[in-house]
């Protein structure tokens, strides 16, 4: 028995490596190369923490995404989700019910998870509960997070008005920690605690087998409902942490904050292998995924190929590639 | 007789002795490779006109397989296949049709919100003008759906049809390509005796036609009674082909096998007396059963029969609270009331489906994630799922319940029908269930498995565990049962023990008719 086993992971270390969990890696490495040739600039460390810096909104909301999709879900609202809590915070922030500056901004800070694992909450129990396909659902809620955040910013802005507060906070994004961008700790940070609880929890494996066949996880005495809600809760969760580092960066919010930010999450999550069906969740994969478009966008604006108005057409392009070459490597399984 | 044991290359060419009808098709030294693996080893298959050619073997056999080449959908990697003596070779199983090879497959593929002339007709429709004409379809459809002898109304959609007129449909679906060979892929699988046999008087019908079927079973039993020629394979060989007349059950069990199967069911020393762990009384399940009352005693095996829809699987599914139900259920004299799977599980009490592929094992996922899936909490250490534990738990699964499994990698989904059903088993019973309830415990398993599986079933009991089975099979039941109760239309219609358990007075209970003892012969 062990023997077969061992002659098999012998007969070749090429035939092992699952390409669909190394073909993300691999194109951020082509992706890398590309970006070398187009610009002396690009493959400078002060360069690249920029790209995944910029990354950090979209990786830490995909990672959220990656729970809600290997669990055969979809979230369509974090993009306006990003901005109701976004604005939120900022009136919070605003409304100064707490002299300390510091205390403001914690409490604050509180105030942001909780709303975004509210509406996480939410999302959660309508599907679920109410049994409506979470494309529906969550169609609905990003209209209506989106309606009540240009309602509260009567289609303006909302912006932090105390400059003191702003100080504060602006080394939340701004700042770095030995040389290393805060947001690129948090990226780090996102993910590890995701691949932690993804793999290496009871709650995770629950996940997948949610995702991968709920009838047999149902028979195995799994609460398919709770384990379903939890992922949209992680999600609201990571789109609060998102906000956290979001509004440091520009203290103002508007109608079209995180506009399309949710095809940017699920092409993340897509790109880095993870099946759209569910049952297969991979967090580095996505955290690569989120890179990938950031680099892609970068690569543009460094390169003069091609005009950067074209990004969002672009990364439109990736998914469908990155969907095409998923099916194939399935095939010649 | 003299000629029943046959070696690997034996094949019988002498045409002669089938009453000098026509060969259409033929193999010769057909192979087949999944990649390095050899499946298939040079098979030499004759089918005739007018005969019924029963292809048997376990699971994994290649059975499927050769099956698969004949109709087109797969390739070969070596050999020949012919017919009328000339050699052929299909892209497609559109290409075979169109030589006359149909299959009908083993699984149902219809399109369930379609009605039955619909999917009848579904990809050739007849037209009028632009238009569906579906006044024609409707009128071919209950035209070839009544020449299999089924009164199915073809507006019906197939989703309220039960699973042995869906298979009805899917034939009258086939047949209506110009066939000259019919492939049938172990039809009867989840079929009732009653609707076995009236599939049988249909693949009789078609015979009579001057039509070759091939048919893939594993009910011997059936394989005798309907088949002028039988084809055994193990391992990717022929082993031997016959006349039918020649071959006797328990020899088709031993070529197989390659060995002797005199003795299926275990021996057990039966104990009336243990005490109760588990009373229901009058539970019912909206639209599936009513009233139903019985009682399962520590350390019993209890069968429980009757035909499909008959509301056994409801019944238990709503004891454990898959589905509403109300009524009294004591555990060990204690009123208890399951409202989700958990809690049953949580009380001891553990429930196989019969769907094992879509409700029992997360078929893309390896051994180790299904087999612990049930009971992580068990494999939960601070916070974290213990991967040495579970691959303990896996290596004494693999040991304990004889799962045959080239890697300890492999997806559930890959492995056969039976180690599927041992390794289910193996995740149930590390819950350590006080009771266990399996749903057709041998459904489309092999005959050295099902033995193996019997034998834990047996043991089982022996160690104090109660069981249910749920079977449609009803030798199973009585060789392996202490007591059988037959459920009737959603209501229990009677219990047998002892003496009383032969299949004539289950029968009875089941159909509620008396004395059709001879119908059900063929089922057998």
């Amino acid at each position: 028995m062990s023997d077969s086993v061992k002659s098999e992971a012998g007969s070749g270390f090429l035939k092992n490596i699952d390409l669909r969990v190394m073909a993300p890696f691999l194109a951020l490495a082509l992706l890398l190369v590309l970006g070398t040739f187009s610009n002396p600039n690009f493959l400078t460390v002060n360069n690249l923490m920029n790209v995944a810096t910029r990354s950090a909104f979209i990786a830490i909301i995909a990672v959220g995404a990656t729970f809600v999709i290997s669990a055969g879900g979809l979230d369509l609202s974090v993009g306006a989700m990003v901005a109701f809590v976004a604005s939120l915070m900022i009136m919070f922030i605003n409304a100064a019910a707490i002299a300390n500056p510091y205390l403001l901004l914690v409490a604050a800070m509180i105030l942001a998870i909780l709303i975004g694992m509210a509406c996480g909450l939410l999302n959660g129990v309508i599907t679920t509960v109410g049994r409506i396909e979470p494309f529906i659902v969550t169609l609905g809620t990003m209209g209506i997070y989106r309606g009540l955040t240009t309602w509260l910013s009567q289609g303006g802005a909302i912006t932090v008005r105390d400059f003191e507060v702003q100080q504060i906070y602006r080394p939340a994004y701004f700042g770095t920690v030995l040389g290393v961008p805060v947001p690129v700790i948090a990226i780090i940070a996102t993910a590890l605690i995701g691949a932690f609880v993804l793999y290496r929890t009871r709650y995770g494996r629950h996940v997948i087998a949610v995702g991968s066949n709920e009838e047999v996880a149902r028979y195995s005495g799994i609460s398919v409902r709770n384990v379903r809600i939890i992922t949209y809760l992680i999600q609201g969760l990571c789109v609060a942490v998102a906000v956290l580092f979001y509004v440091p960066r520009l203290g103002s919010t508007s109608a079209t904050t995180g506009m399309l930010w949710e095809l940017q999450a699920i092409t993340a999550v897509v790109v880095g292998g993870t099946a759209l069906r569910g049952g297969v969740g991979r967090i580095w994969g996505t955290i690569c995924g989120a890179f990938i478009l950031e680099i892609v966008g970068n690569i543009m604006l460094l390169s003069n190929f091609i005009s950067e108005y074209l990004i969002a057409a672009i990364q439109g392009a990736i998914i469908i590639i990155a969907m095409l070459v998923q099916r194939s490597l399935l095939r010649r399984q | 007789m003299k000629r029943i044991s046959g070696g690997a290359g034996e094949s019988m060419r002498d045409d002669t002795e089938r009453g000098g009808k026509a060969i259409i098709l033929e193999t010769a030294g057909l192979t087949k490779s999944f990649g390095p693996i050899e499946v298939l080893h040079g098979i030499d298959l004759t089918v005739c006109t007018g005969e019924i050619h029963a292809v048997i073997g376990e699971n994994g056999a290649g059975k499927s397989t050769l099956m698969r080449l004949l109709a087109g959908n797969l390739k070969p990697s070596g050999g020949d296949i012919r017919i009328d003596g000339q050699s052929v070779s299909f892209a497609n199983p559109t290409e075979a049709e169109a030589r006359g090879i149909v299959l009908v497959h083993q699984e149902i593929l219809l399109a369930p919100d379609l009605t039955v002339a619909q999917n009848i007709f579904l990809g050739r429709e007849i037209n009028r003008g632009l238009a569906v004409n579906d006044r024609v379809m409707n009128a071919e459809a209950l035209k070839a759906v009544g020449e299999l002898g089924a009164d199915i109304d073809p507006e019906t959609p197939v989703s309220r049809l039960s699973i042995a007129k869906r298979q009805l449909v899917q034939i009258a679906r086939v047949l209506l390509t110009p066939h000259r060979v019919v492939i049938f892929d172990e039809p009867t699988a989840s079929l009732t005796p009653v609707e076995t046999d009236a599939l049988l008087k249909v693949m009789r019908a078609i015979r009579d036609r001057g039509v070759a079927v091939l048919f893939i079973s594993h009910r011997l039993n059936e394989v005798k009674e309907i088949a002028d020629t039988v084809t055994v394979l193990r391992d990717g060989h022929k082993v031997a082909t016959h006349a039918a007349g020649e071959l006797e059950p328990s020899d088709m069990a031993r070529l197989m096998v390659g060995r002797d199967v005199s003795k299926l069911y275990p021996d057990r020393k039966q104990d009336d007396n243990g005490e109760a762990v588990l009373e229901i009384e009058g539970f019912t399940v909206p639209g599936y059963a009513k009233d139903a009352s019985f009682r399962l005693r520590k350390g019993e095996i209890l069968g429980f029969a009757g035909l499909v829809g008959a509301g056994r699987t409801e019944l238990m599914e709503g004891i454990l609270g898959l589905r509403p139900g109300r009524g009294t259920v004591r555990l060990k004299g204690e009123a208890v009331h399951f409202n989700a799977p958990i809690a049953a599980l949580k009380a001891g009490i553990v429930y196989l489906s019969e769907d094992r592929k879509g409700k029992g094992l997360l078929l893309s996922k390896d051994l180790r994630t299904n087999l612990t899936l049930a009971a992580l909490d068990r494999f939960t250490k601070a916070l974290m799922v213990d991967r040495n534990a579970e691959d303990k738990a896996l290596d004494a699964a693999i040991r304990d319940f004889d799962i045959r499994t080239g890697s300890k990698e492999l997806a559930a989904g890959e492995l056969s029908g039976g180690n599927q059903q041992k390794l289910l088993l193996a995740k149930m019973m590390l819950l350590d269930p006080e009771i266990v309830i399996i749903d057709e415990p041998t459904r489309g398993i092999d005959i050295g498995n099902k033995e193996q599986i019997y034998k834990f079933i047996a043991e089982l009991s022996k160690a104090g565990h109660s069981i249910i089975v749920i079977s449609s099979e009803m030798p199973e039941l009585i060789g392996l049962c202490d007591r059988i109760v037959v459920m009737r239309s959603g209501e229990i219609a009677g219990e047998v023990t002892g003496e009383g358990m032969n299949e004539n007075e289950i029968v009875v209970l089941a159909t509620g008719v008396a004395g059709n003892r001879h119908e059900m012969a063929g089922a057998r």
